[in-house]
C-alpha cells in the first residue's frame, strides 16, 4: 500500500510533507520529482517528517512524495560478498556504471543483482518439516564463501517442492505449505535494518578473536562475539587498525563500514584486498569481505543507517552458522548524523547537542553484537563480533559517544596521539586500554603455554611500574635514578619495541601468529628475570644494556617464525651467564 | 555567477537577521535555488535559499546586509549556484563570487557546472600513489605528498605558510616526469599584501599563465567565503577530470570560511557544538576537501592544500581538529621553530602523511625510505623528550644516551627541517642528508631500520664498502 502526500518544507536533509492519511513511522518514502529516497523519522498526525538520503537541493514545496509502505531493508541473499554498497545497500560498482565516476541523485538499483544466476543445491527435500532458520541449500557465492539459503524468520512448513539449478535471487527454488497456504521459496530475503534478527539463543563467549596484531591478542582481546571500542584523536590509527583485523582477524566474514569517513581510504580496500590472501585458506580476501561506504561527503542520513546495514548483513550471516566481524569506522560521525537530524527536528539536546536518546541507539547497536545459536531446527552456533572506531573531539574522551559507548563494550583500544607522533603504531596505549575477555582469552591461550596469564600480567605491570618510573625521571633524569629502576626502565623499552610497535606494512610483522606472540613475550619476560638478579649484584646497567642480545630481542619480531626465537634464547642465556662470570656473581 | 534573468520578484521581506533574510508570502522556489538581492539604490547581491516552505524562504546573503532594510527585492531565480567552465579560465582572476578582477569580460560558456559538485563515488576512485617531490626534506622525507592527495597546512598568524605553500607550488614535481601543475588558488579573508604575495610568486615563476586566482580578501563580505572554495573546486574539477590536467588547489584561510559558516548557524539560532560551531562543520569541510583526488580511468587529478590559521595554535580548535578528521594528514607549523629560525618551521612529529606508504619506495623514491622517516622520527621524539628533561634536570642530569639524542634533535632541525626557501632538494639529498644525522646514533639504537638498509645505506658501512 502506498500513501501519497506532498512536500510542506525543505530543510536540508529534512522535508517535511502531508500525507492524505498517517502513514508509518520508519516507512521509506519517494521524495519529490526526482524520487529521492528518505526515512520517515517522526510523525504528528499526517505531518511526516523525512530525513532525505540524497541531496534536497532543487525540491520544492508541494512536489509529491509517496510513502512505500515499508521500512528501510536490506536485501539478503547471493550478491553481496565481495562488492562495495552504500548505506541503503546499493551496489556502487553498479552506481558507477549508470551513471559514471560521480554519484547522482534519484538513481534506485536494487541492492540484489536481479540476472545473474547462481547455482543452487538444495540440502532438503519434498516432504521435510522446516522451521525459519532451516537451511535450505546453499550457493558458492565466492569461491571461499559457501552462501546458506536460510527459511526466512518467520516461516515454517512442509516442503513441497525444492529444485537444483541456476537461479536468480528473484526466481522460485521451491514450495512450503504452511498452514496459511502454499508459499514460494526464493534465494531472496528481506529485512528490516533496524531491527535485530531473531535468534534462538545467547551463548556465552568462549574464543578470542585472533587478529595477529600482538597487542589486541595479547594484551587486550575481544572475544568472538564481544563488542570493542578504538576511540583517538585524528592520525591515531583507527582505520589501519580496523582494517588490519579486517585482513588478518579469523572470522569467516568481513563486514567493513565506512561510515562518514574518506573516499580514498574505501578505494584503498577495494584495490588492495583482491591482492592479500587469507593466511588460512589461501583465498583473496576480498571474497570473504563486504564493504559499505558510506563517505563523508554523502548525505548524513544516509551516514546513519549504513551501520544499520552493515550490522544487519552481519547478523545474516551469522545466521548461516558463521564468525562475523563487523567494523564501523567511525561511529562518532553516525553520531553526528543522528545529532544533525534531531537538530532538525527541533528536539531538546542533551550533552554537546546530542539527542538524549543517544546512549540507548549505541546500546541498540552494540547489543546486536553475540555468540548465538541461530534459528532453525538445529543447534547452529555463529558470531557478530563488532569493533568500533570512535573520534572523539580534539582526541578528548570525556566526550558523550566516547563515555556512553564505554558502557556497552567489552574492550576498549584507548589510541594515544603522543605515541603516534613518535610513530609507536599501534598506538593503543596499554595504561588506558582494557579488556573484559581476559578469562576467555586466558584459557585459549594456554594451549600455547600454560603461565600465559602470569606473563601477560608480568609485563603489563613492568610497562605500569616504567611509566610510574618514568615520571620520576622527569624530575630527576634518569641517571639518578637506582638500576633496579633503570632495568625496569630497559625493559618496558624492549617491551615497546620488541613487542607492542608492530607495523601494519612489515612484509613479515603485519601479522603474527599466536605461537610467535608467546614466544616473543616470554624472551622478554625470561630476559628480565635473568638478569634482574645480576642487577641486585651490583652488575651495572649499562653492561646490560651493551649485551649484543638486547638489539637482537627487539628485532626478533620482523623473523620469520619462532626459530629465530628459540635461537635467540640460547644466545642470551650465553651472553648473560658471561657477564655473570665476568662480575663473579650467581645467575638463576 | 550566471544565472537566467527570470523569476518572480518579491518584496516582502519581514526580517533580516545578519547575514539571513526572511521573505514572506514566496511561491514555488526550491531548496538551495539562487536569489538576488537588490537594494532600492540598486546595490546588487547574490544568495542562496536555506529553509523552504509553501510560502516562505529563509535566505543566506553572501553578501553585505548590514546597510540593508526590509524594502529590497528579492528575485529568486530557479537555479542552483553555477559557474561556466572552460579552459578560457585558466589565467584569471576572479572574486570570490566569480566575478572578474583581470579588467576582462566574463567568462563565456554553455557548460555550468553546480558549485557543489557531485559525490565521487568510492568504487571509482584510484587511490593516489605518485610521489610529489617539494624540494623540502621535512615533507618529502617524512610527510610525502601524493598526487590527488588532500594535505592542508595547520599555522598560526605570523608564521610563513604563505612562504611554503608558494614554496611547493613553485617546487612541486614528479622525479622523472615534466608534467606542471595547474594551480587554482583561492583566498578567503586573507590581506591584500598575502593575496598579492601569492600573485607575485606565481608571475615570477611563470605559473600565473597556468593558474587561476579566486580571491576574497579581508575587505570582501564574510558570507561570501561560503562560495569562494566551492567555486575553486569546481574549477579545479573540470581542469582535471574535463581537460586532464594536474592540478593542485590551494584554499586559504580555511579559518576564514569556517567563521562565516558559523556566524551563518548562529544567525539561524541553532544549537552549537563546540566554540560556537554547528554540527555540522565536519559534514560541511568533507563537502569541500573530498572533491580532491583521482578517478579510475581519467588522466588528471587534484592535490589539495588548504591553509588554516589554529587560534591560539590550539590544535584541538574545531578547525584543525574536524580537517584533521577528513584530509589525509597534516603538515604542522609550529611558532617555537619560527622563533629559532628554522624554515620552515615545520613540527614533524604531529605532522603525518596518510597517503606516503603508497607513494614511495623502491620504485619511486628509495627501498629504504620507510624505514628512514620512521627512524627519524623515533629519534626526534627521543630528543625533544631530553630537551624538556634539560629545563628540570639540566645537561649533567643527562644520561649519556640521552645527551646523543638531544644532539639529534638540534642537528635535525638545523640541517634537515631548515632549509633555504628556495633551495630544492632531491629525494636523495634529503634522504643522504637523514643518513648522515642518524649516524650520530649508535647504531644498535636504529631500531627501526632493516639491517640490510642498515649494511647499504649507512655512512660506516658506505666507506667501508
Ligand atoms: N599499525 C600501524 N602500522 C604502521 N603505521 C600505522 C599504523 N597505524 C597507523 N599508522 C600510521 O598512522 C596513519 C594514520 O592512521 P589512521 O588513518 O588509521 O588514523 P585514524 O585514527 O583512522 O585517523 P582519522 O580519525 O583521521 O581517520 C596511517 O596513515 C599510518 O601512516
Ligand atoms: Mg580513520
Amino acid at each position: 500500500m502506498s500513501l501519497a502526500g506532498t512536500i510542506e518544507r525543505i530543510n536540508g536533509s529534512l522535508v517535511v510533507a502531508k500525507f492524505e492519511a498517517e502513514p508509518k513511522i520508519g516507512d521509506l518514502v519517494e521524495v519529490g520529482n526526482m524520487k529521492l529516497m528518505g526515512e520517515i523519522v517522526r510523525l504528528s498526525e499526517e505531518t511526516a517528517y523525512i530525513q532525505c538520503y540524497e541531496i534536497t537541493s532543487g525540491l520544492k514545496p508541494g512536489e509529491p512524495v509517496l510513502d512505500t509502505g515499508r521500512p528501510l531493508i536490506a536485501e539478503l541473499g547471493p550478491g553481496i560478498m565481495g562488492t562495495i554498497v552504500d548505506g541503503i545497500e546499493r551496489s556502487e560498482i553498479e552506481l558507477w556504471k549508470l551513471t559514471g565516476p560521480f554519484v547522482t541523485r534519484g538513481t534506485n538499483i536494487a541492492p540484489l543483482d536481479r540476472k545473474k544466476q547462481w547455482t543452487f543445491e538444495p540440502k532438503v527435500k519434498p516432504g521435510d518439516r522446516v522451521i525459519g532458520g532451516d537451511i535450505l541449500g546453499t550457493v558458492q557465492e565466492t569461491a571461499s564463501f559457501q552462501h546458506r539459503v536460510l527459511v526466512p524468520p518467520d516461516l515454517k512448513g512442509t516442503i513441497e517442492s525444492m529444485e537444483a539449478g541456476d537461479f536468480t535471487v528473484e526466481d522460485v527454488i521451491g514450495q512450503l505449505r504452511t498452514p496459511e497456504g502454499s508459499v514460494e521459496l526464493r534465494m531472496m530475503q528481506t529485512w528490516p535494518v533496524r531491527r535485530p534478527r531473531p535468534i534462538k539463543e545467547r551463548l556465552p563467549l568462549e574464543m578470542p578473536l585472533m587478529t595477529g596484531q600482538r597487542v589486541i591478542d595479547t594484551f587486550f582481546p575481544v572475544a568472538k562475539g564481544g563488542a570493542a571500542a578504538i576511540p583517538g584523536g585524528f592520525g591515531t590509527g583507527k582505520t589501519v587498525m580496523l582494517q588490519q583485523v579486517s585482513k588478518w582477524a579469523d572470522a569467516d566474514i568481513i563486514i567493513l563500514i565506512g561510515c562518514g569517513e574518506r573516499g580514498n581510504e574505501m578505494a584503498d580496500v577495494v584495490a588492495h584486498f583482491p591482492e592479500i590472501t587469507d593466511p588460512r585458506s589461501g583465498r583473496r580476501l576480498i571474497e570473504r569481505t563486504v564493504i559499505v561506504a558510506n563517505v563523508s561527503n554523502m548525505p548524513v542520513s544516509a551516514r546513519e543507517a549504513s551501520i544499520y546495514m552493515g550490522v544487519t548483513l552481519g547478523e545474516y550471516y551469522r545466521d548461516m552458522g558463521y564468525d562475523v566481524a563487523v567494523m564501523a569506522d567511525s561511529t562518532s560521525r553516525w553520531a553526528e548524523a543522528l545529532r544533525d537530524i534531531s537538530g532538525r527536528l527541533e528536539e531538546i539536546p542533551a550533552e554537546s547537542g546530542y539527542p538524549a536518546y543517544l546512549a540507548d541507539r549505541i546500546a541498540e547497536i552494540y547489543e546486536r553484537a553475540g555468540r548465538v545459536v541461530t534459528l532453525g531446527s538445529g543447534q547452529r552456533v555463529g558470531s557478530v563480533t563488532l569493533l568500533g572506531a570512535v573520534s572523539p573531539p580534539g582526541g578528548d574522551f570525556s566526550e558523550p559517544v566516547t563515555t556512553h559507548t564505554l558502557r556497552f563494550i567489552g574492550t576498549f583500544w584507548a589510541l594515544d596521539s603522543e605515541l603516534a607522533y613518535r610513530r609507536h603504531f599501534p598506538a593503543i596505549n596499554w595504561l588506558r586500554s582494557f579488556t573484559r575477555y581476559l578469562a576467555v582469552a586466558s584459557r585459549w591461550w594456554s594451549q600455547y603455554e600454560r603461565d600465559w596469564e602470569q606473563i601477560r600480567a608480568k609485563a603489563l605491570e613492568l610497562l605500569e611500574e616504567a611509566s610510574e618510573i618514568e615520571e620520576t625521571a622527569r624530575i630527576i633524569g634518569e641517571k639518578a635514578l637506582p638500576d633496579e629502576q633503570r632495568l625496569v626502565l630497559l625493559l618496558a623499552e624492549m617491551l615497546r619495541e620488541g613487542f607492542l610497535v608492530q607495523s601494519a606494512f612489515h612484509e613479515v610483522d603485519t601479522y603474527c601468529e599466536a605461537e610467535k606472540q608467546v614466544a616473543l613475550l616470554k624472551i622478554l619476560i625470561d630476559f628480565y628475570d635473568m638478569v634482574e638478579p645480576l642487577i641486585h649484584q651490583g652488575v651495572p646497567i649499562e653492561k646490560v644494556r651493551d649485551l649484543g642480545v638486547v638489539t637482537e630481542l627487539m628485532r626478533l619480531k620482523e623473523r620469520k617464525g619462532v626459530e629465530p626465537i628459540e635461537a635467540a634464547h640460547a644466545e642470551m642465556r650465553r651472553q648473560i651467564d658471561q657477564l655473570a662470570e665476568e662480575y663473579e656473581v650467581a645467575v638463576r | 555567477m550566471t544565472v537566467e534573468e527570470s523569476g518572480l520578484i518579491y518584496k516582502t521581506t519581514t526580517e533580516i537577521r545578519g547575514p539571513i533574510l526572511f521573505v514572506e508570502g514566496s511561491r514555488d522556489v526550491a531548496f538551495d535555488e539562487v536569489v538576488r538581492i537588490t537594494t532600492p539604490s540598486g546595490y546588487e547581491v547574490t544568495g542562496s535559499v536555506l529553509d523552504v516552505s509553501r510560502d516562505w524562504a529563509m535566505v543566506q546573503v553572501f553578501g553585505e546586509t548590514s546597510g540593508m532594510d526590509l524594502n529590497v527585492s528579492v528575485r529568486f531565480t530557479g537555479e542552483t549556484l553555477k559557474i561556466p567552465v572552460s579552459d578560457e579560465l585558466i589565467g584569471r582572476v576572479f572574486s570570490g563570487s566569480f566575478e572578474p578582477l583581470d579588467g576582462m569580460p566574463r567568462p563565456l560558456s554553455t557548460d555550468l557546472r553546480d558549485i557543489n559538485g557531485g559525490t565521487i563515488n568510492p568504487a571509482a576512485r584510484a587511490v593516489p600513489s605518485e610521489f610529489i617531490q617539494t624540494g623540502m626534506s621535512a615533507i618529502d622525507g617524512m610527510n610525502s605528498l601524493v598526487r590527488g592527495q588532500k594535505l592542508p597546512i595547520f599555522s598560526e598568524s605570523g608564521l610563513p605558510h604563505n612562504q611554503l605553500a608558494a614554496q611547493i607550488a613553485r617546487q612541486a614535481t614528479i622525479p622523472g616526469k615534466e608534467e606542471e601543475f595547474a594551480i587554482v588558488f583561492a583566498a578567503m579573508g586573507i590581506k591584500h599584501e598575502e593575496a598579492d604575495f601569492f600573485r607575485e610568486e606565481f608571475e615570477k615563476t611563470g605559473a600565473l599563465s597556468k593558474s587561476v586566482m579566486i580571491l576574497n580578501l579581508a575587505d570582501d563580505p564574510p558570507i561570501e567565503r561560503l562560495v569562494t572554495p566551492r567555486i575553486a573546486q569546481t574549477i579545479a574539477e573540470y581542469l582535471a577530470f574535463d581537460l586532464d590536467m594536474h592540478v593542485l588547489v590551494i584554499l586559504t584561510d580555511m579559518t576564514n570560511y569556517a567563521e562565516a559558516l558559523r556566524s551563518i548557524s548562529i544567525a539561524r539560532e541553532e544549537i552549537p557544538t563546540r566554540k560556537g560551531y554547528p554540527g555540522y562543520l565536519y559534514s560541511d569541510l568533507a563537502t569541500i576537501y573530498e572533491r580532491a583526488g583521482r578517478i579510475t580511468g581519467k588522466k588528471g587529478s587534484v592535490t589539495l592544500m588548504p591553509i588554516l590559521t589554529m587560534p591560539a595554535g590550539d590544535i584541538t580548535h574545531p578547525v584543525p581538529d574536524l580537517t584533521g578528521y577528513i584530509t589525509e594528514g597534516q603538515l604542522i607549523l609550529q611558532r617555537e621553530l619560527f622563533l629559532r629560525g628554522i624554515y620552515p618551521p615545520m613540527n614533524v612529529l604531529p605532522s603525518l602523511s596518510r597517503l606516503m606508504k603508497d607513494g614511495i619506495g623502491a620504485e619511486t623514491t628509495r627501498k629504504d625510505h620507510a624505514d628512514v622517516s620512521n627512524q627519524l622520527y623515533m629519534a626526534y621524539a627521543e630528543g625533544t623528550r631530553a630537551r624538556g628533561l634539560v629545563r628540570i634536570v639540566g645537561v649533567v642530569g643527562l644520561s649519556e644516551r640521552e645527551r646523543t639524542w638531544l644532539r639529534f634533535a638540534d642537528e635535525f632541525e638545523q640541517r634537515f627541517v631548515n632549509q633555504g626557501p628556495y633551495e630544492n632538494r632531491t629525494i636523495e639529498q634529503t634522504l643522504d642528508i637523514a643518513w648522515d644525522l642518524l649516524a650520530m646514533l649508535p647504531e644498535e639504537d636504529l631500531i627501526r631500520i632493516r639491517e640490510e638498509y642498515i649494511e647499504e645505506f649507512h655512512p660506516a658501512h658506505k666507506r667501508e664498502g
